[in-house]
């Protein structure tokens, strides 16, 4: 006993400063593109970099449950939509307050989570998929017929929202720079949780539930609070979305989009947090540029990779561990 | 230390009668073997103590509480764990984390969302006596999927005791350990004997009866011998049911 000392490092395991390494880099290349954008008198990067932003924070808090908690949500794409009318509801009652409209969609994306994550969590595997991904449809739906914020055509938001009185969202930089800083933020927040007691469960029961069980811990629960706190920093980021597109609509949570949110956390690499921001990058640039192939190129793809989580979990990460896109860990 | 009582146990998987009618008494401290034939039905009787499965009928007792109805959760918080036969473990994890995870469990909440649980000391040095106690502590920092065979088996037993059990059920703790790598294992077990009442499941002949205060023989799903292990050696039926099987037991 005497040769360990209390704090323990893991020799074999450079976990959390890869991790944090991968995430810093990120963040400086972020800071350092509006400049950019402008010197090369590209502006419009700014915007499309605050659309990354938003969909790095959604994959970010998706990784939370998918990685750690290996539960594949195929719904996450409502709490965009929650996020996003959050805004548009608020707004229409002269609540222009982004921490009153972030605390609005925590609140609604806590309620929804709570009731579908408790039903859903009573299955396993390809039946979580289907049964989030009805759920997140059923919120599709509501919403479509939400005559009042524009039915599926959605609704155009008046002004941009203000934090505390000040305007900071108005420029496009303003706003670009407070989405990394929320970026930054629910980053902390992930990784805390991630090395926390609390994670250190949920990552057991990923890593084989019996055994879980065996030593006393109920994993239900566990999974339920996981779920709840992922979907409601999905809707952060529908808030940040509401923002950049000053539009709402329920194309923000269709499936396509939570199957989108999927690719960019399996692209980027499950279980690392820093690698799901990655893969929003990576996918929404791919996006951009290759506009006409996408629809059906994109849903294939998809599936494959659903399919791919579900049966290899391993073959995936390990596939991109050995292209080097993934740190070593798990 | 508490006792436990099997009472009338029934489970069947289908037309199979794994466990037919199994009573068992076992004293507060005593080691308690069961060997018997593979397929006796002998892991399946630890998963119903544990609570793994669930028995179609009969009960089973901690002391004066019946648990028949419990989760395996809510077993362990009453102080029953038990090992597995088949390694199970958690293999992106270290040894110590394995392990102080079990001590978590076991001890303060697992609600806490920000502490940096691996600097967290009450819960590693927790987790590094259970180690050492299963004589694993000096791979504490190696992932438990880069463990060996007999590590593993150690493993097993050092997560087992970290959950501060007053009841042990061991699956046979000594599965595909080696001579000298068993002989270690037995003398370990033999330091945790009296401080636990304990269940243990073993194939080997020499460990069962250098360690058993008393035995009984499953075979075919019922208890066909209960007793020192001298009784049970000379016992004729257990001769009967083993002849040709193994013989070095007799
Ligand atoms: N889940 C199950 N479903 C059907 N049969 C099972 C199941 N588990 C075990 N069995 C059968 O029950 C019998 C007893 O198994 P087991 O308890 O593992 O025996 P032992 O541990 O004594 O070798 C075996 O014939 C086995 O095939
Ligand atoms: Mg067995």
């Amino acid at each position: 006993m005497t040769y360990m000392t209390a704090s323990a490092t893991h020799p074999d395991r450079p976990v959390l400063s890869g991790r944090v390494k991968a995430a810093l880099v990120l963040f400086i290349l972020f800071a350092l593109m509006p400049p950019l954008a402008s010197a090369l008198n590209d502006p419009f990067y700014v915007l499309i970099g605050t659309r990354i932003l938003a969909y790095a924070i959604a994959a970010m808090a998706l990784d939370l449950i998918l990685g750690y908690g290996a539960m594949v949500s195929f719904g996450h794409a409502a709490y965009l939509g929650f996020g996003a009318y959050a805004v548009a509801i608020l707004q229409s009652y002269g609540v222009n307050d982004l921490i009153l409209q972030i605390l609005f969609a925590v609140a609604i994306s806590a309620i929804f989570a709570v009731v579908t994550g408790a039903i859903s969590l009573r299955t396993r595997g390809v039946y979580f998929i289907m049964i989030t991904l009805a759920f997140g449809q059923m919120a599709f739906f509501f919403f479509i017929s939400f005559s009042a914020y524009g039915g599926d055509d959605g609704v155009a938001l008046a002004q941009r929202s203000t934090v505390l009185g000040m305007d900071l969202l108005g420029t496009d930089y303003g706003l670009y720079y407070v989405s990394l800083a929320l970026l930054i933020a629910l980053f902390a927040l992930c990784h805390r949780i991630v090395g926390s007691r609390f994670g250190r469960v949920l990552t057991g029961i990923r890593e084989n539930p019996t055994r879980i069980e065996a030593i006393g811990f109920s994993p239900f629960r566990y999974q339920l609070i996981a779920f709840v706190i992922s979907g409601c920093i999905t809707a952060i980021a529908g808030v940040v979305l509401a923002n950049q597109a000053q539009f709402v609509s329920p194309a923000f949570m269709s499936w396509h989009k939570s199957g989108e949110l999927i690719v960019m956390v399996v692209l980027g690499g499950v279980g690392n947090l820093a690698g799901p921001i990655a893969g929003a990058v990576a996918a929404l640039l791919l996006e951009e540029w290759l506009d006409a192939l996408s629809e059906h190129w994109k849903l294939y793809f998809g599936i494959f990779l659903v399919l791919m989580v579900l049966f290899s979990p391993h073959g995936i990460t390990g596939l991109l561990k050995k292209m080097g896109i993934v740190r070593g860990q798990q | 230390m508490t006792s436990l009582t099997v009472t009338n146990l029934c489970k069947s998987f289908g037309a199979l009668k794994v466990t037919d009618d199994v009573s068992l008494s076992v004293e507060p401290g005593e080691l308690h073997a069961i060997i018997g034939p593979n397929g006796a039905g002998k892991t399946t009787l630890i998963s119903q103590l544990s609570g793994q499965l669930h028995c179609d009928s009969g009960s089973v007792a901690i002391g004066d509480r019946d648990i028949s109805r419990l989760t395996m959760p809510e077993r362990v918080k009453l102080g029953l764990a038990r090992s597995f036969q088949i390694t199970s473990v958690l293999p992106g994890f270290t040894a110590l984390e394995n392990v102080a995870l079990a001590v978590q469990a076991r001890e303060g909440s697992s609600f806490r969302f920000f502490g940096k649980v691996a600097d967290e000391a009450r819960l590693n040095e927790a987790a590094m006596t259970a180690l050492s106690e299963a004589g694993l502590d000096r791979r504490a920092h190696v992932l438990a999927r880069s463990l060996s065979h007999g590590e593993h088996r150690r493993l097993e037993l050092a997560i087992a005791l970290a959950t501060q059990p007053k009841i042990l059920l061991l699956d046979e703790p000594l599965a595909g350990v080696g001579g000298g790598d068993a002989e270690g294992f037995v003398a370990n077990l033999q330091k945790l004997k009296g401080r636990f009442t304990i269940v243990l499941i073993e194939h080997d002949m020499d460990a069962v009866f250098a360690l058993a205060d008393r035995v009984s023989v499953l075979v075919y799903g019922s208890i066909i011998a209960t007793g020192t292990p001298e009784a049970v050696r000379n016992d004729p039926e257990v001769r009967a049911a083993y002849l040709g099987e193994e013989e070095e037991l007799v």
